[in-house]
């Protein structure tokens, strides 16, 4: 097992608030690993950090060796790291293809030329693009249409499209910041298989989630958050036990 | 094992469904009612059956609810967007057979030049959604560029051209870089400082005639017709050219900018440089639409360079519809050529180019012809 | 070496409190008025008619008709302002941004041309000029009427900081600058408080073209734009949405301006202006007093 991704004491502050303060964690390869904390113990922010959208305030964030410090969220991208939004981030106006098509714009060959004298090879890269959506929206699943308006989809859709467009930008490394939210029990469901079919392409999956149930069943170690201080990092079956974990989730008798 | 490895996609089911959710799609789009549809509920088909297992049943039980519409091909559609350009073009070519006085002529080569101007601004507005409210900056520093060089070295004005497009492109750089990290609002603003810095500036300089300007631009063509056929060639050129721009890598980075530039950027599209690319490309069209202007005109000052004339091509872009291509040629066509006609409410002309921005905006802000955001499979 | 730094004040509280209307509305909604700058051209030429139709004014009544004439502007403009707001930005606060500003050129357009529809397009000579005897103080030669101006503009400024710092008003205009939603959950009102913070701007800006028109004498349908861009500029300087810094702002881009026309000749005066404009958007864009945000994802 080759370490991906490795996250060494990393610290956030906006302001006087410290919003992480010193978190450890690695990814291997294909790995999934679940980052699960109570609301605002900093796991958005881990991400945010991770995916250039924040500039971390201290620490090493190293992937496969490369620091991701002070990289624009493009670059980290551009190194392979896709990601998904808390709270939906589709482009609501243009049509689901368009939406994953997004997801190819790092890897699609054609240069403004080619596409001012629609060249062959313009022809040929916006056909694979295409092709290659297609097949995305097919891997995640998706049952409404793929050529109207994203926003018109129901929200359990719109989540798959967005999991889909992160796919397409062919990762090594996906993010994923609560994918379940929102979704019923079926759909769940449906999450669970389609994250261990991800997986089984080789991508490496940091998963944060509200969901025990679904956190259990598809991590294999699970990284554990409070007030912005790691306190667990283990496999599912050890840190569900872990005293630490049990009191920052249920408070402990000594405080009540 | 590195990423995700290239499947070929697609297997034959999926195939039948995906073209038959096209046909629903296609059903619920008109071409110029679009945007009513738009804003209509999510399709009532795929609206709650995210719950539902897939299976084979379900599937051609959608085939048959589908199936209904008149399934348009791939051809039928591309045919038709392709005749409404055709038709437009073939209009702008017999138009001189219909009225060829001096007069008619010179308004329609204006509206040309107009038209030039709004496809370039709808880049920059349209596609990627930045408010320039200095777009004349732009023509008038490639009218200025080629009127100087063309009088001052007596230089043909076609051998202006290649100077024109580095100096736009520079232009378009220096105002770009540094205004283009700013919030959206500021960048208007900000752009409309442009504006009027280089008005002013072609204003007080010897070099480009000052307040009286530069006189004696040779012309392009021999004739006025020549003239307006060489511009109406040109400017379709230049609109297909934005059209083309729209549609591939670029263009959809430039909308990804317009919807969500968080989003843009986790997929790695570096929003920065993707707005200075629209910003450049809206610089060089206007430029050579002012090397047009310049020709027409054969004489240019400060006077036609001024915040009026950025606003009109604006309002051509907003009253055509925002990234939308024949939009906005309607758009700058009906803003040039409607004036011409009302002369007699010459004194309420602006007042109601006002209103009605204002009314579209509230009422219908995807213009008279919208972009169709609904795909053609 | 004085005389400079006094024409750059006097005239920075023009700019000063033309900006304040554009900074309390951005503070508040987010949105730059276009139009403001033609607010107070509106304001310039209701003073006009209001002085067309009192009839002659004696010289030495001069000073007591304007101020009287600057509060019905005021109540006028301000009203504008309000409709401004009602008919053309309320309906659209939560359609994209480009969509509001979009409308909001489109009302500067209206305003612009609407008035030039109907008072023509050759400007107008104000009825009543502020001439009077003049002064030296330190080197600086000050008029009479131009104290007066500063004075008020003072006044009008003091006031609208006490307003907005001191009153349960100025506290649900600071509340829904921070959190309208919340503050909407929290019983604040927040469609009276935008209008009423439209009414104020508005009001100011309209205060100022009465001031401009008596000071300069002359009016025209189109002296909106320019000021408005520099009340934009001082807007910026000082930190947009800062009412201090806004005030700040318009006296160092007056000061500026005086020193750059000084040194570079008059018909640079705007390209220098706008330069600092650009200037400060890329190097400090929250301006002197404005405070750094963090855009959250």
């Amino acid at each position: 097992m080759t370490t991906l991704l490795s996250v060494s004491d990393l610290r956030l502050s906006f302001g006087g608030l410290l919003a992480i303060d010193g978190l450890t964690f690695s990814v291997n390869e294909a790995e999934v690993v679940s980052v699960i904390g109570p609301n605002g113990a900093g796991k958005t922010s881990a991400f945010n950090c991770v995916t250039g959208f924040y500039r971390p305030t201290a620490g090493q964030i190293m992937l496969r060796g490369r620091s991701l410090r002070g990289l624009r969220p493009s670059a980290v991208a551009a190194l392979g790291v896709a990601r998904t939004f808390q709270n939906l981030r589709l482009f609501g106006e243009l049509s689901v293809l368009d939406n994953v098509r997004a997801g190819a714009h790092l890897w699609l060959r054609q240069n403004v030329l080619d596409a001012l004298l629609h060249t062959p090879r313009y022809r040929r890269s916006e056909r694979e693009c295409t092709e290659q959506a297609h097949h995305w929206l097919d891997f995640v699943g998706l049952r409404g249409d793929r050529y109207g308006e994203a926003r018109h989809l129901p929200y359990g859709e719109q989540r798959r499209v967005e999991i889909a467009r992160a796919l397409a930008r062919r990762p090594d490394l996906l993010l994923l910041d609560e994918p379940a939210a929102g979704l019923n029990h079926g759909e769940k469901t449906e999450l669970l298989d389609l994250i261990r079919r991800i997986q089984a392409l080789g991508v490496a999956i940091v998963l944060i989630e509200h969901d025990m149930g679904l956190v259990m069943e598809v991590s294999e170690r699970v990284v554990v958050l409070n007030f912005g201080k790691e306190i667990a990092d283990g496999r599912p079956e050890d840190v569900r036990r872990d005293p630490a974990v049990i009191e920052a989730y249920l408070g402990s008798d000594t405080h009540a | 094992m590195t990423g995700v490895p290239d499947t070929t996609p697609e297997g034959a089911p999926e195939d039948t469904v995906r073209s038959t959710a096209a046909d629903t799609a296609e059903s619920t789009d008109g071409s110029a009612t679009a945007g009513v549809a738009r804003a209509a509920a999510p399709n009532e088909a795929t609206g709650e059956t995210a719950n539902e297992a897939p299976g084979p049943a379900r599937k051609t039980a959608e085939v048959r609810r589908r199936g209904a519409g008149r399934p348009p091909t791939r051809a039928s559609r591309l045919l038709q967007n392709r005749w409404a350009g055709l038709a437009g073009l073939l209009l702008a070519l017999l138009a001189p057979f219909v009225d060829a006085t001096p007069y008619a002529l010179s308004v329609m080569t204006s509206a040309a030049i107009f038209v030039m101007l709004a496809a370039g601004l709808n880049i920059v507005v349209g596609y990627c959604g930045l408010l320039d409210l200095g777009y004349v900056a732009f023509f008038a520093v490639g009218a200025y560029t080629s009127g100087v060089l063309a009088t001052r070295l007596d230089l043909p004005l076609v051998a202006t051209v290649p100077v024109v497009i580095v100096v736009t492109v520079v232009a378009g750089v220096v105002i770009g870089a540094p205004t283009l990290r700013l919030r959206s609002d500021y960048l208007a603003i900000v752009t409309l400082g442009f504006g009027e810095i280089i008005r002013i500036t072609a204003n007080n300089l010897d070099v480009t005639g000052g307040p009286s300007g530069i006189y004696g631009i040779p012309g392009l063509a021999g004739s006025p017709v020549a003239f307006y056929y060489l511009t109406v060639v040109v400017v379709a050129l230049a609109v297909l050219g934005a059209a083309r721009l729209g549609r591939s890598r670029i263009g959809r980075a430039w909308r990804f900018v317009r919807e969500d530039e968080d989003a843009a950027e986790a997929m790695g599209v570096h929003t920065y440089r993707v707005k200075l690319a629209a910003y450049i490309a809206g610089a060089v069209w206007g430029g050579l639409a002012g090397v047009l202007f310049a020709a027409h005109l054969s004489a240019i000052s400060p006077g036609s360079f001024t915040f009026l004339q950025s606003a009109l091509v604006l309002m051509a872009v907003v009253l055509g519809g925002m990234g939308s291509v024949p939009g906005v040629v309607i758009g700058a066509i009906v803003i040039s050529i409607l004036p011409e006609i009302l002369r007699d409410l010459a004194d309420y002309r602006f007042f109601l180019f006002g209103v009605l921005l204002i009314a579209v905006m509230l009422l219908r802000p995807q213009g008279l012809w919208p972009a169709r955001s609904k795909e053609v499979p | 070496m004085t005389q400079l730094i006094w024409n750059g004040l006097f005239v920075g509280s023009f700019y000063a409190l033309v900006a304040l209307g554009y900074s309390m509305v951005y503070g508040i909604i987010k949105l730059l008025n276009f139009a403001h700058g033609d607010l107070y051209m509106l304001g310039a030429f209701a003073g006009f008619a209001i002085l067309g139709a009192v009839g002659g004014v004696s010289s030495s009544m001069a000073l007591p008709v304007l101020l009287a004439v600057l509060v019905v502007t005021m109540a006028v403009t301000g009203l504008a302002g309000v409709a401004l707001e009602r008919i053309a930005y309320r309906p659209l606060r939560r359609a994209p941004r480009l969509s509001l500003l979009i409308t909001a050129v489109g009302a500067s357009f209206a305003l612009e041309y609407g008035m030039r529809a109907a008072a023509g397009a050759d400007p107008r000579v104000y009825p009543l000029r502020l001439g009077g005897s003049s002064l030296e103080v330190a080197g600086a030669r000050l008029t009479l009427a131009q104290l007066v101006l500063v004075g008020v503009a003072v006044v009008l400024m003091i006031g609208l900081n006490l307003l907005v710092t001191r009153t349960r008003e100025g506290r649900a205009m600071r509340a829904i600058a921070l959190d309208p939603t919340t503050s909407s959950l929290m019983g604040i009102d927040v469609n009276a408080v935008i209008s009423r913070t439209f009414f104020i701007g508005s009001a100011l800006a309209g205060a100022a073209g009465v001031m401009a028109g008596a000071y300069y004498g002359k009016i025209d349908f189109l002296m909106g734009f320019l000021i408005g861009l520099k009340a934009f500029t001082a807007a910026v300087i000082g930190g947009i949405g800062n009412i201090p810094g806004t005030m700040l702002g318009g006296l160092v881009l007056g000061l500026l301006e005086s020193f750059g026309t000084f040194w570079l000749g008059g018909e640079w005066r705007d390209v220098f202006a706008f330069g600092v404009l650009i200037l400060f958007l890329t190097v400090r864009p929250t301006g002197l007093l404005g405070e750094r945000v963090t855009e959250r994802v």
